[in-house]
């Protein structure tokens, strides 16, 4: 039986978030008229779908009836044709859905007659029947790759550029702020950022891609195909760092990790490392009152959540915060081959301390597993808001990292760097001091 | 005339009650053109995303507070899920109910599926949601990949029925058989309809109210009570033991009628449980409509005369002491039909002048054959004959609308309208509570929050004046009914 309860991703369509990220990217749609509202209400959920475009500004051929007995395509040729004298963008990506593929319209024909129209054009398939939004977001990142920065060519290697990828546009809730952390600690050790999504980034930013000394991939799976593509385009090398870095022990490790594969001085990230650290310290220092003297914080903790979120969040809580892992849930439908290697990451902590890793997607047997699982007090819960009513019911400590997140709103908000390590204790023991200490 | 509980299917608004989305022209054009024949929809060759029937219909079922929603779908449809998670929660812990029994699972349907087909999935699906959740009824939800391959859930739904012995209903909501999402709410209605009400054994001094999240719980109830009877607030917060008695109460009434219409009509023709075509209750002459109609079913005119009476007397001056300050400001709407045409009558009561109005659809008729009464108001006392236009919340016409018309201030009630007006600097209210203009005192709050929205334009002036509108200056300069194509004949 295949069920899925507590759905905690998105069809592949989803991946119309990733073309929003990309600045004046302007996803168009050959699916039905829902699809796009729908999604966006989900993956973004209370956290605001706006920006230069909404889910209500995509071009969609909003397929009826009329469509699925007599295909789209012609249907599809003058939306695009529309959207390009309507929607002022810098780049239009077409993506499929469910009905139209099931139809047979071939969309990659019908973008191919607009080549010369001024604009470029590129066309995806993503029918929601084929994959989750994050197989569909590096689905779009290499449709970018194939046909867009391809046929540009390769420009002249500019020194210190690292193109940097990860974080899933709207799908990571913290997605921009991620960026921005990323961008800044290569800033600090000298490097030259490339970031595609976010704010004013865009086309120029992707224009660069092929320009780049490496590219740095920050996920345990999500975009390794895009950075091992990008390879073969414009033999590119790339450095994969499995988990975005929470906290000092994490993002410390980071920059001397990034350090050595860009031959960067030593001292001077060191020198980085030393000022952070001093930082953080002080803050840590002047609260390990609140984190020692407490009744009501948990020592052991599960993440129910994708494999980026588990990884990052858990790799804080044991290597920087002293806490010991319980099961590990991942919820994204990792594909099969990423599966061992993510299992290992898990063993990679501290003092030897491993974390079980569980891949399911059935959010039920998940609550039932952390239901029957004996925590020795009470839990920390790291997840979704489906893990609210558990939490409490379990008398633990909770926090919603990932989608569906409700309930709390994030702006420029960030777990990653070493102030973003502080941000998540704030956020954490805002729960445990609603409890009775 | 629609077959209410019977079939499994009720049709499409476009084909059941030629509703359109596509019209162009003025309130008294509109009027005269779906009162002759030839009224037709307009297609577009340009579109952009709107909404899907299946959000509105699962969307509702999924607020019952003991029944579950199985979604015959591949997990992106299932996104519904992800909105219901904690506001249905949230919504019940409000009145204090245990929805434990509720559940919104998914059949997540993948590429095998769509070859080979995946009924049998979907029963195991049922029964496993049957046994995690214990509903007292199961929903079965269409998708476009289920209709277009053909599952036959009809049968799922009968056989799993008579397996678990509760109601399982499947509703046909596939997002490609209508460009209007309201069909969506008949969908879930005619599931309730033919799989759950069941023939009345007593009658009951209870008045079915068909609205979204009763927020006006205590006001309706402390006026109901004046009349005897007790509301019955649907869906969001009812039991299926509750839905099965709704052919047992005296009358029903509706916050909107373009989300009651279904379901009041078929009450009422097959089980002459009375639907009350009223105004909805917006406003002075709404709420008054909406009182005055619930009361002549009931035999308690007198009661209801002397209520509004003195409640008029209660608020009628700080209402005039708004309409001195609001008239003369221009207004846009653009809401469904339903809300559209009261919020508009609401606003001309207060002194604007509506410049322009937007409805998302248009039903010239409900099941009755009747024009929407809140239309017919319009029609006969509207004190201009305003531009109106129909679309499916299309944006691009909508902000091309907005750059010309320039109003004062922008009324809209769905996600991502309010926002695109602000960005052009037009100050701008979203109306999403469904009583946010309930009666007097409602209309007193309303005219407060409009006054503040157009006196501090802070907000608006700050946003507008640092983005840039993702259209071009080309499709500004076309008229906003560029790309309607020529009227098909109904």
């Amino acid at each position: 039986m295949k069920i899925l309860d507590q759905p905690r991703y998105v069809c592949a369509l989803g991946a119309m978030q990733t073309v929003q990220g990309l600045y004046r990217g302007v996803p168009v749609l050959h699916a039905g008229p829902g699809c796009a509202a729908k999604l966006a209400g989900g993956i973004a959920g209370s956290n605001g779908d706006s920006g230069y475009l909404s889910p209500q500004i995509y071009p969609c051929t909003n397929v009826g009836e009329r469509e699925t007995v007599f295909g789209g395509e012609g249907r599809l040729r003058e939306t695009i044709s529309n959207a390009l004298k309507v929607v002022d963008g810098d780049l239009y990506v077409v993506l499929s859905g469910c009905t139209t593929e099931i139809v047979g319209d071939d969309i990659k024909k019908v973008v191919q007659e607009f080549q010369n129209a001024g604009k470029p054009v590129v066309a995806v398939e993503t029918p929601g029947f084929k994959a989750n939004n994050l197989e569909g977001h590096q689905w779009v990142v290499d449709a970018l790759i194939d046909q867009y920065l391809v046929p540009r060519g390769k420009g002249p290697l500019v020194k210190g550029l690292v193109n940097v990828w990860g974080p899933i546009p709207s799908y990571d809730p913290f997605w921009v702020g991620n960026f921005r952390v990323l961008e800044s600690l290569l800033e600090e050790v000298g490097l030259i950022p490339n970031a595609i999504f976010g704010e004013y980034r865009g086309i120029e930013n992707l224009n660069r891609v092929p320009n780049a000394e490496f590219n740095l991939l920050v996920s345990p799976w999500v975009g390794l195909g895009n950075v091992l593509h990008l390879e073969e385009a414009f033999g590119t090398p790339y450095l994969h760092l499995p988990n975005l870095p929470v906290g000092a022990f994490e993002t410390s490790r980071f920059l001397r990790t990034v350090g050595k594969f860009a031959e960067l001085e030593p001292t001077l990230v060191e020198r980085v490392i030393d000022r952070h650290e001093k930082e953080y310290y002080f803050h840590i220092e002047r609260t390990s009152d609140v984190f020692l003297e407490n009744r009501t914080m948990s020592r052991r903790f599960s993440t129910v959540t994708n494999a980026a979120d588990a990884l990052a969040y858990s790799k804080f809580l044991v290597n920087d915060f002293g806490l010991v892992p319980e099961t590990q849930y991942i919820t994204d439908a990792t594909p099969e081959e990423h599966r061992n290697r993510i299992v290992g990451y898990f063993k990679e902590f501290q003092y030897g301390i491993e974390a079980p890793v569980v891949f399911s997607t059935d959010g039920h047997l998940i609550h039932q597993a952390i239901r029957d699982t004996d925590w020795f007090g009470p839990p920390l819960i790291l997840g979704s808001i489906f893990e609210k009513k558990l939490a409490q019911e379990l008398e633990g400590n909770f926090l919603a990292v990932s989608v569906p997140m409700k309930e709390r709103l994030v702006l420029h908000g960030t777990y990653a760097g070493y102030h973003g390590g502080l941000k998540l204790l704030e956020d954490i023991y805002t729960w445990v001091l609603q409890q009775f200490n | 005339m629609s077959d209410y509980g019977k079939g499994t299917e009720t049709g499409t608004r476009e084909n059941r009650l030629g509703s359109i989305t596509g019209y162009e022209g003025t309130l008294q054009g509109l009027g005269q053109a779906c009162g002759g024949g030839g009224f037709g929809d307009r297609k577009r060759c340009f579109s952009q995303a709107s909404l899907c029937n299946a959000a509105c219909a699962l969307g509702q079922l999924g607020f019952v507070t003991d029944a579950a929603v199985v979604h015959h779908s591949p997990s992106g449809c299932a996104v519904t899920a992800m909105s219901l998670s904690n506001s249905k929660d949230q919504l019940a812990a409000k009145l204090g109910l245990d929805n434990s029994r509720s559940g919104y699972v998914s059949t997540d349907m993948n590429e095998a599926d769509t070859v080979f087909g995946a009924t049998e999935n979907l029963r195991d699906v049922v029964r496993e949601t049957h046994r995690r959740y214990d509903p007292r009824a199961i929903f079965i939800g269409a998708s476009c990949v289920s209709g277009v391959i053909g599952e036959d859930l009809a049968s799922i739904a009968r056989e799993t029925s008579e397996e678990l012995g509760i109601p399982v209903a499947p509703v046909f909501c596939e997002g490609f058989k209508t460009q209007i999402w309201a069909s969506g709410f008949d969908a879930a209605f005619h599931a309730i309809l033919s799989t759950i009400v069941q023939p009345p054994k007593v009658k009951r001094d209870v008045v079915n109210v068909i609205n979204f999240f009763g927020s006006a719980r205590k006001e309706i109830t402390a006026l109901f009570a004046l009349f005897g009877v007790e509301p019955l607030f649907l869906l969001s917060n009812t039991t299926i033991e509750q839905l099965s008695q709704l052919s047992e109460s005296v009358a029903t009434v509706s916050t909107c009628a373009t989300l009651g219409t279904y379901l009041g009509h078929g009450l009422e023709e097959q089980y002459g449980v009375p639907y009350i075509k009223s105004l909805q209750p917006h406003g002075m002459a709404g709420f008054e409509s909406w009182v005055r109609g619930l009361a002549k079913v009931l035999g308690k005119d007198d009661i209801a005369d002397a209520y509004l009476k003195k409640e008029k007397e209660t608020w009628q001056p700080k209402i005039e002491a708004f309409r001195a300050k609001l008239t003369g400001l221009r207004a846009v709407v653009g809401m469904g039909p339903g809300f559209n045409f009261n919020t508009t009558r609401v606003l001309q009561e207060l002194g604007l002048e509506i410049v322009h109005s937007a409805a998302w659809h248009f039903d010239k008729q409900y099941e009755d054959g009747r024009r929407p009464e809140s239309f017919q108001y319009l029609l006969d006392h509207s004190p201009n004959d305003f531009p109106l236009s129909v679309n499916d919340l299309q944006n691009f016409e909508l902000l091309n609308i907005l750059n010309t018309v320039k109003p004062d201030i922008f009324f809209s009630r769905h996600t991502g309208s309010t926002v695109w007006a602000t960005k052009l600097g037009i100050p701008s209210l979203c109306v999403f509570d469904e009583y946010a203009i309930f009666g007097y005192h409602g209309l007193v709050k309303f005219a407060s929050a409009v006054h503040d929205v157009v006196t501090n334009r802070s907000f608006t002036k700050n946003l507008a004046s640092r983005v840039k509108l993702p259209y071009t200056g080309w499709w500004f300069a076309q008229p906003h009914h560029n790309f309607l194509e020529a009227g098909e004949p109904a």
